[in-house]
């Protein structure tokens, strides 16, 4: 693991460790119906400048586990344990006043409809230049004038006119990209997008990544992208995060990941996955079984009720006591079966896939 | 500078708009009042009590009767009686019983020989003091409580302010009214006893004299405003935007003010708009409660007197005054939500 040492503003003290740790996080909701276990146990880590992917199905806890580290979750109703380091600063224990100037400034996020989450009532200008006057101080005629050059920024034609108009003069994209102009208005050390494409068509998503990756080589930004797209994770990611049941499955460099999948959970995800040089009609083969109970989670490990392995790796392990990720860096996975077992029936998975491919061609 | 420019003339347009906007909507405006007066006109006479039969006295002989009826102008066939009466609006007219009558003219009062429009006009300061003022007290009142309620939600002067909307919705104004007068102008006498001072005269005078029907008539809607205020501004505050304000840094304070705020005015000024009519209604029943001489009193007296032309023109009045009120409301809609467009 190299460390970078943060190069913002002079004099900030910062200790060893990565730019962002998250350790042993949980997040609970209390409901009519009980508690949510949303996130339980998750920890991962981001090193400065790089991009990390989080991908899981739909439930997994990945906006929830973002959201978290903003704070942004009702303390009225939410309980949140573990650790959340951002360089020196532990977030979960900070107060109100820590997190509001944090926010917007150092940590930004992006939202997955940019439609609902901009506010239909201001103009895009000034939804852009209060962030910058709030955590700038600046004064109104200079936060405008920083709203049109980010608006350039991110590639939206002209800018000067663009800024006086409501969210809804906008198309999808370019309030996409209104959104990530609001995001980065700060220069942020650290920009969280959840599902930034997933509203867009095919080509708009391109730009916009194009445009996150562009971003990031400037200004060195850290980025969390959450997806449930593999092949935007393996164009724009370094590392993965893969996440079931508010818990990490696997870990490791998107190669790593990519390439030597180990948890079965990720075989399937990427088996549902179309791949980039088969032909397009192969059918997608989706996870079997549906995502588990957070209000009663599964015993053992959480994948255990949609896994084909248990008899192989163990059964009184898979439903009787939770795995661990192991190793602790590096590449790791939550499974109890061994690394021969895994790379043998991946390599089993992987012939079936191409099998099926070569079938239908 | 040609960066502003196009902001100007955006502006522009938008005036464009809504010139053309208040055009059309008060055509539609007149439209609907035609309709209703034709209705009411067509509801009123139609009513088997003979209004000349009461003009003419106890002992009435057939050849004065129709004398009479000639002399109100009700020998006529319907339509052309209606026709007339429209025409005097724009144009005034000579009625054989009460002589010339200019316009606008609505026709002279059957029971008390007055101009009917002269009648409104004397007490219109009236109701629309009480109305104005009660919206102001209703709105001001009821958003403040329900913003309250919705930024210590859950928290007891949340409980205080949903408790007091409830008692607040099941009281009544014939019931109110006199209890509070009798506590507070009586044994008391913190306020005069409501009477309508007019505002020109004396505008302290004016306010204190009706600070008692105000409150009154605003209590049983109040609530009802506090409750949707609360209730509006929690799920406002559940909205994405919100949550992106939040995201941004901004403070709890902004968050609920400059954001929430807006969104939640949305359905109140609609529902307003919806309650103005039943406000009127309930102006009646102020007026009567503290026998204030607004055009309340003037309707229930046409009433109990089968006093046709004052009933119609007590009724239309009624009716512009709701229908152009419903055109202010929609302007200041899209004052307030930039996606609505004034079409
Ligand atoms: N405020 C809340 N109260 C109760 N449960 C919640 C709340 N927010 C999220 N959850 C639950 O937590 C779980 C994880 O939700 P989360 O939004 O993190 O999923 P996700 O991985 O982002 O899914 P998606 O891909 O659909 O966005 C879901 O089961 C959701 O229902
Ligand atoms: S631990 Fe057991 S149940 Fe869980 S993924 Fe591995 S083999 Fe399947
Ligand atoms: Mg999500």
């Amino acid at each position: 693991m190299t460390t970078v040492s943060w190069s913002g503003e002079p004099g900030t003290s910062r200790g060893p460790g990565p730019f962002l740790s998250v350790r042993d996080l949980s997040v609970e909701f209390s409901t009519e119906d009980g508690v949510v276990h949303a996130v339980d146990g998750l920890s991962f880590d981001l090193e400065k400048g790089t991009t990390l992917g989080i991908v899981g199905e739909s439930g997994s806890g990945k906006s929830v586990t973002n959201l978290a580290i903003l704070g942004l979750h009702n303390p009225a109703y939410t309980r949140i344990g573990g650790e959340i380091w951002l360089e020196d600063r532990e977030l979960i224990s900070a107060d109100r006043a820590t997190m509001e100037k944090l926010r917007g400034d150092r940590v930004a996020m992006i939202f997955q409809d940019p439609l609902t989450a901009l506010s239909p009532f201001h103009t895009i200008g000034r939804q852009i230049g209060e962030v910058y006057r709030k955590h700038r101080g600046a004064s109104k005629k200079e936060a405008r004038d920083r709203a049109v050059e980010m608006l350039r920024r991110v590639g939206i034609p002209q800018p000067e006119v663009r800024v006086d108009h409501y969210p809804h003069e906008f198309s999808g994209g370019m309030r996409q990209r209104a959104m990530i102009a609001m995001a980065l208005v700060c220069d942020p050390d650290l920009l969280i997008a959840d599902e930034p494409t997933t509203a867009l068509d095919v080509t708009v998503q391109a730009q916009i990544l194009d445009l996150l990756k562009d971003l990031q080589q400037q200004f060195g930004t850290s980025i969390i992208l959450i997806t449930h797209d593999l092949g935007v994770v393996a164009n724009t990611a370094d590392n993965v995060l893969v996440m079931y049941a508010g818990r990490a499955a696997e870990r490791g460099t998107v190669r790593e990941v990519l390439r030597e999948p180990r948890h079965p959970y990720t075989w399937g995800l990427l088996s549902s996955m179309p791949r980039l040089n088969s032909s397009v009609d192969v059918p997608l083969k989706p996870v079997r079984g549906t995502p588990p109970s957070l209000l009663n989670p599964p015993s053992g490990c959480p994948f255990h009720p949609r896994c084909d392995y248990p008899r192989l790796a163990g059964p009184e392990l898979c439903f009787g006591q939770r795995p661990d990720i192991s190793p602790e860096t590096g590449h790791g996975d939550a499974c109890y079966l061994t690394l021969a077992q895994k790379s043998e029936l991946r390599t089993a998975q992987t012939e079936q896939t191409e099998d099926r491919t070569e079938d239908r061609a | 500078m040609g960066r502003r420019a196009p902001a100007r003339s955006d502006r522009w347009s938008t005036y464009e708009t809504m010139t053309s906007f208040l055009v059309r909507r008060i055509l539609g405006a007149l439209m609907i009042l035609l309709i209703i007066s034709a209705v009411t006109f067509y509801l009123f006479y139609a009513v088997p009590r003979d209004p000349a039969r009461a003009f003419c006295g106890k002992i009435c002989p057939p050849e004065t009767l129709q004398l009479v009826r000639h002399n109100l102008g009700m020998d006529e066939p319907l339509f052309v009686q209606y026709w007339h009466w429209l025409a005097g609006i724009f144009a005034g007219r000579e009625l054989v019983q009460f002589g010339d009558c200019p316009a606008p003219c609505l026709g002279y009062s059957f029971a008390t020989q007055e101009p009917v429009f002269g009648a409104i006009v004397d007490r219109f300061p009236v109701t629309l003091s009480l109305t104005f003022g009660a919206s102001i007290v209703i709105l001001a009142f009821g958003i403040v409580t329900g913003m309250i309620a919705a930024w210590k939600v859950g928290q007891p002067l949340d409980k205080i302010a949903s408790a007091s909307s409830v008692i607040g919705a099941s009281l009544q104004i014939y019931f109110v009214g006199p209890l509070l007068a009798f506590y507070l102008v009586d044994t008391m006498q913190l306020i005069p006893r409501p009477s309508y001072v007019p505002i020109t005269d004396d505008p302290v005078g004016w306010f204190t004299h009706l600070l008692l029907p105000w409150v009154v008539l605003s209590i049983i809607f109040t609530a009802n405003y506090t409750r949707m205020t609360r209730s509006q501004m929690v799920e406002q505050l559940a909205e994405d935007y919100v949550r992106t304000a939040r995201a941004k840094g901004m403070s709890n304070r902004t968050v609920f003010f400059r954001f929430a705020w807006r969104g939640a005015m949305i359905p109140i000024v609609t529902i307003f708009g919806v309650d103005l009519a039943t406000l009127l209604g309930g102006a009646i029943i102020t007026e009567q409660t503290f026998t204030l001489h607004g055009i309340g009193e003037l309707a229930v007296r046409a009433v109990q007197n089968n006093d046709l032309p004052m009933l119609l023109g007590v009724t239309i009045v009624g009716a512009a005054m709701i229908v152009l009120l419903n055109i202010v409301v929609d302007v200041l809609y899209a004052f307030i939500d930039p996606r609505v467009r004034l079409t």
